[in-house]
Formats: structure tokens, sequence, C-alpha cells
């Protein structure tokens, strides 16, 4: 669910180290994977939230993770005729634009975000279940490739808390099933020493992203939480998490963000640095990839910065403690699967929402409801009414989608961003008289 | 005399409103709307300026003593005979306009010019009953008032004549622009209050120099706020544009100052905006990604229904019993009222069935942006609609209660009046 830096939209001119190493990284594994064919490596499409990518890398498997493929698609201009092309085979408007995006690249060659072909999944991964669409997007793929498919059954966090019995629950299944599967495609035995040091590398690159993420609690936030953070969780949320390259990676950024607030600079936005921090906000919802840069830049040019973002979550809640724990593999992944953002109840994400808008002294919070993405989008009214309820601030509401250009309306979407910003300037001037 | 102006550009109308130092209301101005942003802005402002200086002459008569009730009917009198001049002037103007068309059209039928000249003719011996005492007129936009005149006059004319009427009107379509888009041909204040006044030989013996005082008071502006959907496109600097969310709620706040709810349905906007008792708005929903419920909604079944769009809520509230209107897309909706008039259901069954489509729709908005409370303000275009305020307010009572709901005679101005607010804060804020 995480865009990379190989798409149309990565920033122009203004290049950190840490970007042209993550550009390299994405660049090589998608070599790898184009490769694959002629080498022999396996590969295993699977989704980012809930992903088991420590434990593909310890039998050599390569992940491919198509909603990422599906956004890139969607930064690159190439959604809206892949969208159309699944429509053709009869996908209804209303399916998850995504899987749609998907499909149509999938039908036009399978060409990735870098150009190169895709190899045929030698195993479908399905690791996260609380999306239904995951389900059926992946029977679909079954029927494309006529490849195995592997189930991970992830139980709901209706109460808000992981028990003992439902992590046991995904470690049965994990020991049960998802191994043994994974034994047989790769043709290795399961090492569960190998499977601790990647899960040691990932604790370890999980810490710097926390730094990086949580640095938005200063002001000026030397970061945007969501615009450009997409950008920092790419690695972790894909390919890397577990290898030494995403160590190499957080370690970098997290020096580059220091240095940012040790200068007092505020946030990259795609004109540069923004000279001034006017609004704090915090962000629930993925957001629109087809027209990124300029979503982005009415936040920007109205001096709005993300300060914390729930989207930054879906691979993973790590700023509210989770690490991946090498003394226990397996119940740690269960952990992991278990605590994606859209797992969680209604209740945990409006607590999530309201902590942040506290703890990162936002002015106010504001929804981006997606049109394909029910996982996000039910509820969302009762979160806006809860979480300004709680928080005092006020809430703001767009509507837009994934990777659809047709459902994003840049000048009502403006014209609403405008009128909450102004909202927020009102109230502060309000408060100060 | 100073004074700070917002304006709100809609998607329909343009208005303006005028304020004094004190922030007391001295004049407003209303235009349709046109591609030309500037010329709209100016037009509205240009209106609102005369009407201010309406406002000033009575003033004027009040510090000479005069009562109330005079003091309306001088400047009532004053300003009819003053619109009779301008409406004068602009048929000049579109007379000369239409010869200006008139020689530009390659193939002229010897029967074409003497049509235009008779029309015109009749149309400037008219404009006493137009505007004589007690008369009523459907619009007070030269557009509308002429060109009814115009086609109507120009359809006899074909009739007898065996002119194309396509062409009569065609030349009319051309020869309005250059009228209703120009200040020139509006004319000046001193020019066409100095002609009525001379009209005017029962005058009482104040009013010549309260109207000699006021036309050479200079107005000074010191500020504007400009809001409405082409904001962006308005002749103003960018920290002088307010958002229509929040210049609404402030508008409402002032002419209603309980308001803590305020709904808003415009051309193309439904807005549900919460405010507290300062006018501060607090939070807000706006339709997305579809405008059915909004005004535009109504034209479109006015125009499916052959009525004018004031015809619409009259007809609906002679209705005993409103169909259901399942279709909340306008278009669907359309067929949906084709299909119920073949059924042979009564126009104003129908038509009360679809004025409270609109507002269910608006009731839901309402829910989304944090529920009804009290006090209510209904504002915008279609809160003039009696058959819409019907149904609003029978939703309102069914699903929040009692409430006290305040609907202006003046809403159309609220978003402008809540610009020149904002306008008047700033000026003041520059001033300290």
């Amino acid at each position: 669910m995480t865009p990379t830096t190989t798409g149309a939209a990565s920033r122009e001119a203004q290049k950190d180290t840490s970007q042209v190493r993550q550009k390299t990284m994405i660049a090589r594994h998608f070599d790898r994977l184009a490769a694959a064919p002629e080498t022999g490596e396996k590969n295993c499409y699977t989704f980012v939230p809930g992903n088991l990518t420590e434990l593909l890398l310890a039998f050599d498997m390569l992940p491919v993770l198509p909603e990422i493929n599906a956004l890139q698609s969607g930064m690159r201009g190439k959604s809206a005729e892949y969208i159309s092309i699944a429509e053709k085979l009869g996908h209804s408007e209303d399916v998850c634009t995504y899987v749609k995006s998907d499909i149509g690249m999938l039908k036009s060659g399978n060409i990735g975000p870098t150009g190169q072909r895709l190899p045929n999944p030698d195993l479908l991964l399905l690791s996260y279940t609380g999306c239904f669409t995951f389900v059926k997007w992946f029977e679909l793929l079954r029927e494309e490739y006529h490849c195995p498919v592997a189930m991970l059954h992830v139980p709901y966090q209706a109460d808000g808390k992981i028990t003992d019995a439902m992590r046991q629950y995904v470690v049965d299944q994990l020991r049960g099933t998802i191994i043994p599967m994974l034994e047989k495609i790769s043709g290795k035995p399961y090492d569960e020493d190998r499977l601790k040091a990647c899960l040691e590398l990932s604790a370890r690159a999980e810490d710097d992203l926390v730094f990086v993420l949580q640095s938005a609690k200063h002001r000026p936030s030397p970061i945007d939480a969501y615009f450009g953070a997409v950008y920092y969780v790419g690695p972790i949320f894909s390919s890397f998490r577990g290898t030494s390259e995403a160590v190499d990676y957080y370690r970098e950024l997290r020096s580059e963000i220091d240095e940012r607030m040790r200068l007092g600079k505020g946030p990259v936005t795609p004109d540069g640095d923004m000279p001034a921090e006017r609004y704090r906000i915090v962000v629930e919802g993925p957001p629109n990839w087809t027209s990124f840069r300029q979503f982005w830049k009415m936040f920007s040019d109205e001096g709005a910065v993300s300060v914390a973002s729930t989207y930054t979550k879906v691979g993973g809640v790590y700023d509210m403690g989770f690490r991946h724990d090498p003394s226990r593999p397996l119940e740690t992944m269960a952990e992991y699967c278990l605590g994606c953002y859209t797992n969680l109840s209604l209740p945990a994400r409006i607590d999530l929402l309201t902590r942040y808008v506290s703890e990162y002294h936002a002015d106010g919070f504001l929804i981006n409801s997606v049109k394909s993405c029910n996982s996000f989008s039910a509820g969302q009214l009762h979160i806006l009414r809860e979480v300004e309820a709680r928080s005092g601030r006020p809430g703001g509401f767009i509507e837009s989608d994934l990777v659809d250009p047709r459902y994003f309306s840049a000048a009502n979407i403006k014209n609403r961003l405008e009128s909450y910003f102004q909202m927020l300037e009102q109230k502060r001037a309000g408060r100060v008289s | 005399m100073k004074y700070t102006v917002g304006i709100d550009l809609g998607s329909t109308t343009t208005k303006a409103v005028v304020l004094n130092e004190q922030g007391a209301l001295l004049g407003r101005g209303i235009t349709n709307s046109r591609s030309n942003y500037d010329v709209a802005c100016q037009v509205a402002l240009g209106e609102a300026l005369i009407n201010t200086r309406f406002a000033l002459i009575a003033g004027e008569l009040e510090q000479a003593g005069v009562d109330a009730g005079e003091r309306q009917r001088a400047v009532g009198e004053l300003e009819r005979v003053f619109r009779a001049e301008q409406y004068r002037m602009q048929l000049r103007v579109l007379a000369s306009e239409l010869q200006r068309f008139l020689s530009r059209l390659l193939t002229r039928p010897p029967t074409l010019a003497p049509a235009v000249a008779l029309i015109v003719s009749k149309m400037e011996a008219e404009v006493e009953s137009l505007y004589a005492a007690g008369s009523r007129r459907k619009s007070d936009f030269f557009r509308d008032l002429a060109g009814s005149r115009y086609l109507s006059l120009a359809e006899q004319e074909a009739k007898s004549t065996g002119v194309s009427f396509d062409t009569l009107a065609g030349l009319f379509d051309k020869a309005i622009l250059d009228v209703e888009n120009s200040s020139a041909a509006a004319g000046r204040f001193e020019d066409h209050a100095r002609a009525a006044l001379s009209r005017m030989p029962d005058a009482s013996s104040v009013l010549a120099p309260a109207v000699e005082r006021v036309t050479t008071l200079e107005l000074e502006q010191i500020g504007s706020v400009g809001t409405g959907y082409g904001r962006q496109r308005l002749p103003f600097p960018e920290g002088q544009i307010r958002s229509e969310i929040l210049c609404h709620g402030l508008g409402a706040h002032a002419m209603f100052p309980g308001t803590r709810t305020v709904l808003d349905i415009g051309g193309q906007d439904t807005k549900a905006i919460q405010v507290d008792e300062q006018g501060i708005v607090t939070s807000f929903q706006m339709n997305d990604r579809c405008a059915a419920g909004c005004g535009r909604y109504l034209g479109y079944i006015a125009d499916e229904m052959s009525l004018g769009l004031h015809e619409l809520g009259p007809i609906a509230c002679a209705s005993t019993s409103p169909v259901r209107i399942n279709s909340t897309c306008t278009v669907f909706a359309g067929a949906e009222l084709r299909e119920r008039l073949s059924l042979g259901e009564k126009r104003e069954d129908i038509l009360a069935g679809l004025h409270r489509a609109i507002v269910l729709r608006a009731m839901s908005l309402l829910a989304r942006s944090g529920g009804v409370r009290n006090e209510f303000t209904f504002t915008g275009g279609v809160a003039k609609n009696p058959a819409a305020v019907g149904a609003l307010r029978q939703l309102l009572v069914e699903n929040y209660g009692q409430l006290h709901v305040n609907i202006s005679e003046d809403s159309i101005y609220t978003g402008a009046l809540g610009a020149a607010l904002f306008a008047l804060r700033d000026a003041m804020r520059v001033a300290a």
C-alpha cells in the first residue's frame, strides 16, 4: 500500500541520499524479479498488511506486492487504462480499483513499475484476511496463474486486544500450513535461526522508522507524515523488512531527519522545503495516487503539514511499541499480522487518532475517505464525530479514490480543503482573542 | 465615506454587500454570474453602490427630520424613476448593439431592420408602464426584463411579417452581452438621479439637496473580501479571499445571532455548517461527487416541465398528496418525472415529491455535519422556494423536534454579508 521512489511522482531535483539509496534498492529488487524465470529464484505474491516478509526471505523467496504495483500504476498514469481493461472483462464499477488496476496490468503483459516484466507467482500468500477483497483478489489471480494459494486466517481485533488464543491460532497456522507450503514451493527446509536473524534486522529498522515518524512531534515538523512518509515506509512495508539494506536505509534516513530537525527545517514538499508551518494535521485514510502530487500541493501550498497519519501504519503500528522479537519468531509474526492498522477495531482506531491529535499537537484531523477501500472507509463518519468530541479539534472530510482518476474531483477537494484550513485559522484566531 | 464590500461569486448569481465602518448594511447588489468574473463583480458592486447611495439619501432625509413613512415613500419613488431612467439608457445601448449586429449579418431580409426598429420602439414606449407606480416586475435584471419583452414582441413580429424569429432572437443574444457586461451602459448615478429628480416635480423640497449631497459624496473602499465558487478568479489578492463556508457561517450569525446550524442550498453546492456563539465555523459538510439535491436539480426539473424556476415552489405547494420520488440522481429524477406524468399523476404532487427528495439529501448532509442544533438558519437561493422550505420544516420536526427556523428574505446575500464582515475586520485590524 505504499509507493516507492521508482514512480513518476518521485520527488524531483531535491534528492536526499536516502532516496537515492531506496531507488537503487528497489531497482535491484525488480531486476531480480525480472530475471527470476532464468535464475530460478522463487517469488510469492502477497499483501502489505500482515506481510510475512522475513519468513519469505528465510526461504529465499522474493515478495511481489500487487497493491504497490497498483498504486505505482496510479502514479504513472496507467491505472485508468488498466481499470478500463478490467471493467471490459466484467469487473463492476464498485470493485476496489487496486484490484482492477492489477488485473488490467496483468492483462497488459504484467509490466511492473520499473518497466520490467514481473514473473508469474510461484505462490499466492494471503496473510491478512481482514480485507475480504484480498481473498477475492487472490481467487482471481489463482484463476489466471493456476498456482498454489496459502491462506493465513487472521482474526479481527474486535475487542481491541490480542488474546493468547488469537495468537496461538495464527501460530498454529504458520507452523501447520504456511511453513510446510513454503518448504514445498522453495524446496528448502525451514531454518528458524535464519528467520530470527531477519527479525533482528527488522526490529532495528523499525526503531529508526519510529524515530523518523515521531520527529513530527517537533516544531516545525521536519517531515510530512502522510505524503512524505509514504516514501519513508516504502522499504519496510514492501520487500525489505528483515534485510540489512533496510537497516542501512533507515539509519541514513534517520540521520537526515535528525539533521533537518537540528537546522529547524520543515518538511520537503513538491516545491522544495516548506517555508512555514501553518497547520499541523493528522490524516486518516490512504492518499489518492492518481493526483498524488496535486493533492499534496493542496496541503503544502496552504502551509499544512501532516504530523501523523494512520495510512503509514497499514504495514505495522510500530509507534505504539510493537517490534518484531527474534526470541519468539512465530509469535511475533502472529502479533504483527494481528496488529496492523486495518485489523484494529473502530474504538481502537478512534483512540489512536485521538492520541495522535494530542501527542503531535495537531490543529485538526482530516479524513480522506476512499471509495475503493471499505477496510478503511466503513465507520469513518463515526470516527470523525468521536475524535472531534474527544480531542476538541475540528475534523475535515474529503472523498476520493485510490487509483481511479474519475473519483478525484480536484476543484471540489481543493474547495473543501481550503475551507477546512480557513476554519482552523478562524478557530485559532477565535481562541487567541 | 469609507466602506467595505463582500462579493459572493456563485455559480448562478454574483452578490455584493456594502457595509459602513460601523458594520451597518448600506447596500446590496446582485447580477447573473457570467464567464467573465471581473465583470460580474463590477456589475454587482456597481449595483450595491447605487443601493448604498439610496440608503444614504434616506439617512439625509432622516437628519432633515422627514418621518419614516415619508422617507420610505420619497426614496422608493426616487428609486422607481431612477430605475426607469437606467432602463431607458440600457435600452438605448441595446438598440445600438442590435443595429451593430444587424449590419454584420451576411444575409439581411429587407423586413428585418424595420422589424427590429419596431420592437425597440415598442419597448421604449412600454418603459412608463413597466416602471409605473405599484407595478410589479418579475426580475430586476435588465437581461430578464428586456429579454422577456423583446422575445415576446419578436414572436409577434415574426408571425405578422414572416421575419425569422430565430434571427431576431439570435440578434438579441449577441446584443445583450455588451449591455449587461458594460458598466457604462448602466450609467452614472448622478445622471440618472438628476434625470429622475427632474421627472419628479412634486418631490419634497428636502429631497433634491439630499440627492445632491449624496451624489457628490466620495465613496472610498477600505476593504474587500471575495468568496463563492469562483473566488479563485476574483480580482482580489489571495489574502482577501475566504471560503464560502466561513462567509455563510458568519453571515448567518450576523443575520440571526442565535444561529448554531446553517443549511445553504445553492446552485451546485449544499453546505451544512455548524457555528459557535461567535459565528465561528466548528464543522461543515458539503455534497460530494454528485450535485443532485442542489439548486440546479430544480433548474433541470423546471426545464423538463417548461416552467420558470420561480414557478416550481408555488405549484408544488398546491399538492395534496405528494408522490414519493426515489431517484437521488438528477437525471434519473427527470426520467421518473416523465414516467409519473405519463401515469397521470398530478404535476403538483410530483413536484412536491421532488422538493422533498432534495431536502432529504440535505438532511443526510446535516446529519453528517453533526445534526441540527437550535437555532437553525436556512440560506441560499433554494430558501426562497416555499415548497422546499415546507418540506424542510416538516423533516426538521420529524428528525429533530421543534426548532427555531430562521429564513431571511435576503438569504441570498448571506455569503456576501459574511465576506463584507471579514473585510471590515481586516480593515479594522490594519487600522489598529
